[in-house]
């Protein structure tokens, strides 16, 4: 029974010892899901405590519903999670319920939410069920956070064959809330009284995170659909206003949303945090049928609940609120002093546990080794290209659907209701209001899982710096990020080995650029029939925007601007969108990275950003120089003529991925200006010509015309993901 | 004083309260379970998805206890104006004619559009003028106007199309019609021309921070048609 809940035997004899006899039924299936990969960390936690976490802006680091930093006495909360196996089984769902779990976690924190982003990977196109899987994932997240009223301002959408039996699907959530109200997930006050809020509790997910997120995907994956929870944005807007308004009231004592293991993980966590007990009656738990079994209501994952936490003489006021707004309410239980979790269903008990054995799960230090085949890939060469073949590959590598404009998707996500979306999606970041502030936030996710395939400890560095690069472009100090690490199985040495690279390259950038990890989610099991994902860590940027800096735009503006590049250029196309969609390879080293180098290029932006002196601002990444410029071009609906030196080939000029790097255009008169803060940086600036005409022309060699470039990056998503309607 | 009628999942009520209060006018939210709207001057019905979009967006919340309020409010001459969701809930509680169906494209649509001012005789577009192109964003899957061709005929000989999608040179061409709405309409107004449906959003265009600003034409309009209470 135990192996079939993902136990394995001494976790199941180490059970017996905690409870002093053999768990019955439902304790079983509470250790189970409890001890599972995507809820203890369990092969993780030992790596991420190497992670820094700490700096001046962050109020709560890792460990709580969500990381919490300071911006202007605000409080911003901020959060990855992931839920790529359930929308890969049911993807409109899969997607939905991955919105509505990160808004919980963020709403536990007490703040309001505020933006969405989706970074998402999937398979090639060319496949209809990577499309069947790519529109569902869109339509779901459109579906319910257009709903709930969270305007969804950013992410990514890229494709890699390695996705398609197991696409990525992760969510971030920032939140806002009052820094005196702040809520945590503690229930203190023995006596005090437990209520469930919002949905009915059903069949449905039950044993998600066991069956689903801790094993890998394998045929017949349909079988797994009622595993997958049935998303209802309609509640989730009820809670949410019923929980923020209880705490607005000061009715709340600790809060916790349910996610991932149900009841059993909100009860047993919120209890052990506060070093108190909790006892609970599954008679008074809202069903939706009759005659669950005890251990289907303590690990169902039915959506849209949490428990609160509220004294006796407030529950009165509390339910008549929650009546009013609409939102379902149940008095649960209470809180003890027994530190134990104890279940009634009635008067029987039917579970009786130490509430903190179950969030104190086995740790591992599981095998790690450097894949065999690492050396070979990394010495692959790629080819180059002549000069007569530039033009053409620039088109296509525009059209390339990682690389393409995802404007048929961020059109199907309501990205300005709550009216703070100052730069709206499309852009390096998203900048926005912070109510309660006058200061603005750039956020922004970032990840490669390319460059992560051929050097893990270096890819995931490259997501931090990429993530810098993109809030520096905005004119904002980054802050703090949040991460979601998706690796494949921890079993295997060679996964476990990129995880730890992953973690130190991850830990080693945070550190240089000075940007703390608030906390994050780690994902692993992301293979298919032993086909593993390429490691994908995920990074999610938060930077805060100086009073009155206005953001510039990353497309040309005025005819006359000089183009300049910021950042020395090398030939270093391993990993690239280059060799990825011109040969078909994922091979060689990525781009290297001078972290400091990083940083100075960044300031320098940062500062001409708050000193007016730049026209538009592009960061480079995938695609380089070529795209950068063309992207630069269709955004503003200006051309450009630019020479390139003579020291790199053409090609390589165009497509290498060098890393801190910049496109920026400026007004003549203030070159001087930005030539005092590179030189005061270290940083060099090259200028590449001047902004004005129709066409893209590069020497003389390339000359593209802007209806051109805007058919090739806007018109080619749609048709790829769609093409039975364009 | 403007009531701001909120239904359980309304999303957009803080949203037109700020862009009113912009534009110096004072709103209060009011909870879909009042029954008296008599202190007021004015409504908004603002979008969302009232009750989830459940069985038919805007049906049940047309039988919300505070739409007896608006439907008096409405007969009193008073400017009552539902936006996107709120139209539907017009639209389903009889304020209105016709219906909003899915979008032709059967996507969600959320971007800029172009509407062209097609009668500045009503209390929401006093202040602009016939032939007046102004861009307002939308954000629906539900926004594809229907109604009878008898109904149709009636709305044209009225002069009660408000706004109809258009390019940005004003011209109503099928390309500007982001959901395939009959004859581009975008606003309809009632036979008393004080009750105004529109998908597109004005309080989301009239912000300076945030883009254009060519929504306060509808709100300042409404504003200066409030009549004291």
């Amino acid at each position: 029974m135990h192996r079939r809940l993902g136990l394995t035997d001494e976790e199941f004899e180490r059970i017996g010892e905690i409870l002093g006899r053999a768990p019955n039924r439902a304790e079983l299936a509470m250790y189970s899901v409890m001890w599972s990969e995507h809820c203890s960390y369990k092969s993780s936690r030992m790596h991420l405590k190497t992670l820094p976490s700490e700096g001046p802006h962050v109020l709560i680091g890792p460990g709580e519903g969500a990381g919490v930093i300071e911006v202007d006495g605000v409080a911003v909360a901020m959060r990855i999670e992931s839920h790529n196996h359930p929308s890969f089984v049911e993807p409109i769902q899969g997607a939905a319920t991955g919105i509505g779990g990160v808004v919980r976690d963020v709403l536990s924190m007490g703040a309001r939410p505020i933006a969405l982003l989706d970074p998402l990977r999937f398979g090639g196109l060319s496949d209809a069920k990577n499309r069947f899987l790519a529109r569902g994932v869109i339509s779901g997240i459109s579906s319910y956070g257009n709903c709930i009223g969270v305007p969804t301002v950013g992410g990514e959408i890229k494709f890699e064959d390695c996705y398609s039996g197991n696409p990525l699907v992760n969510v971030m959530c920032i939140g806002v809330a009052p820094k005196d109200r702040l809520m945590r997930a503690r229930a203190h006050g023995p006596g005090n009284k437990v209520l469930l809020l919002g949905s009915k509790t059903g069949r449905d997910g039950i044993g998600g995170v066991s069956v689903l997120a801790s094993a890998t995907l394998a045929a017949g994956a349909a079988d797994k659909r009622p595993s997958v929870q049935v998303g209802d944005p309609f509640t989730e807007k009820l809670v949410i206003e019923a929980t923020l308004s209880l705490i607005e009231k000061g009715l709340v004592v600790g809060v916790q949303d349910l996610g991932g293991a149900g009841l059993c993980c909100a009860t047993s966590e919120s209890a052990a945090s506060a070093g108190t007990g909790m006892r609970i009656d599954l008679d008074r738990v809202p069903l939706r049928e009759p005659g669950l079994e005890p251990f289907e209501i303590l690990t169902s994952e039915s959506q849209e609940r949490m428990l609160l936490v509220v004294k006796p003489e407030d529950v009165e006021e509390a339910l008549g609120e929650c009546l009013r707004l609409g939102a379902g309410v149940a008095v649960i239980g209470e809180v003890t002093t027994t530190g134990r979790l104890q279940v009634f269903q009635g008067k029987e008990l039917v579970a009786d546990v130490p509430a903190a054995s179950l969030g104190d799960g086995p740790i591992y230090d599981r095998p790690a080794k450097r894949p065999d085949w690492l050396d070979g890939l990394q010495a692959e060469e790629i080819p180059g290209l002549k000069d007569a073949e530039i033009t053409a590959a620039i088109l296509t590598i525009l059209a390339s659907p990682s690389i393409a404009s995802k404007r048929w998707a961020f059109e199907q996500y309501d990205h300005q209701v709550m009216l703070n979306t100052v730069v709206k999606p499309g852009a390096d970041a998203a900048v926005l209001s912070v109510p309660g502030s006058k200061l603005r936030i750039a956020v922004t996710t970032d990840g490669n899982g390319r460059y992560c395939h051929l050097d893990p400890y270096l890819g995931a560095a490259h997501a931090v710096a990429e993530a810098y690069r993109n809030v520096s472009s905005t004119g904002a100090e980054p802050a703090a990020i949040t991460n979601c690490l998706n690796f494949g199985s921890p079993l295997r040495p060679e996964v476990m080995w990129q995880f730890k690279e992953a973690v130190r390259g991850m830990g080693d950038a945070c550190r240089a650029l000075n940007v703390p990890v608030t906390g994050g989610n780690v994902s692993f099991y992301n293979e298919s029939d032993s086909t593993g994902i390429f490691p994908t860590p995920i990074v999610g940027m938060v930077g805060v925007l100086g009073e009155g800096i206005d953001p510039p735009p990353m497309g040309f503006r005025n005819e006359g601007d000089v183009i300049m590049l910021i950042g020395a250029t090398d030939e270093e196309l391993g990993g690239s969108e280059y060799a990825r969609t011109l040969f078909a390879k994922v091979v060689g080293r990525p781009p290297a990275l001078d972290l400091e180098r990083e940083a100075a290029a960044g300031g320098v932006i940062r500062k001409a950003v708050a000193e007016s002196l730049l026209r538009s601002v592009h960061d480079l990444s995938e695609g380089g120089l070529a795209v950068a410029l063309a992207e630069a071009c269709v955004e503003g609906a200006i051309g450009a003529k630019v020479d390139l030196p003579e020291n790199l080939s053409l090609f390589a000029w165009l497509f290498s991925e060098t890393s801190s790097r910049y496109l920026v255009s400026i007004g003549e008169g203030s070159l001087g200006q930005l030539q005092v803060l590179l030189d005061a940086a270290g940083s060099v600036g090259l200028t590449l010509g001047g902004v004005g005409g129709s066409s893209l022309e590069i020497g003389s060699i390339v000359k593209i015309s802007l209806a051109d470039l805007k058919d090739a990056h806007e018109g080619s998503f749609a048709s790829a993901i769609d093409p039975g309607v364009g | 004083m403007i009531a701001v009628v909120v239904f359980p999942g309304s999303n957009c009520e803080q949203d037109v309260a700020h862009a009113l209060g912009l534009l110096g006018a004072e709103s209060q939210f009011v909870w879909h379970l009042e029954t008296d709207l008599s202190a007021f001057s004015a409504a908004v019905l603002p979008g969302g998805f009232a009750y989830g979009d459940y069985l038919r967006t805007g049906a049940i919340a047309a039988s919300s206890p505070v739409m007896a309020s608006v439907k008096q409010m409405a007969n009193e001459g008073k400017p009552v104006i539902g936006i996107c969701n709120g139209f539907q809930i017009l639209c389903e509680a009889g304020l209105l004619p016709g219906a909003l169906r899915r979008n032709s494209g059967l996507r969600f649509r959320c971007m800029p559009v172009n509407v062209r001012v097609e009668t500045s005789n009503s209390a929401f577009t006093s202040l602009g003028v016939a032939g007046q192109v102004l861009e307002i964003p939308i954000n629906h899957f539900e926004g594809n106007y229907y109604c009878s061709p008898n109904t149709l005929v009636e709305l044209e000989a009225n002069d009660r199309v408000a706004l109809r999608y258009c390019d940005a040179q004003g011209k109503v061409t099928q390309e500007a019609n982001p959901n395939g709405a009959l004859g581009n309409i975008a606003g309809v107004l009632s036979d008393g021309r004080n009750v105004l449906g529109m998908m597109p959003h004005p309080e989301r265009a009239a912000d300076p921070e945030l883009g254009p600003i060519d929504g306060r034409v509808i709100l300042e309009s409404m504003i200066r048609a409030l009549v004291p209470v």
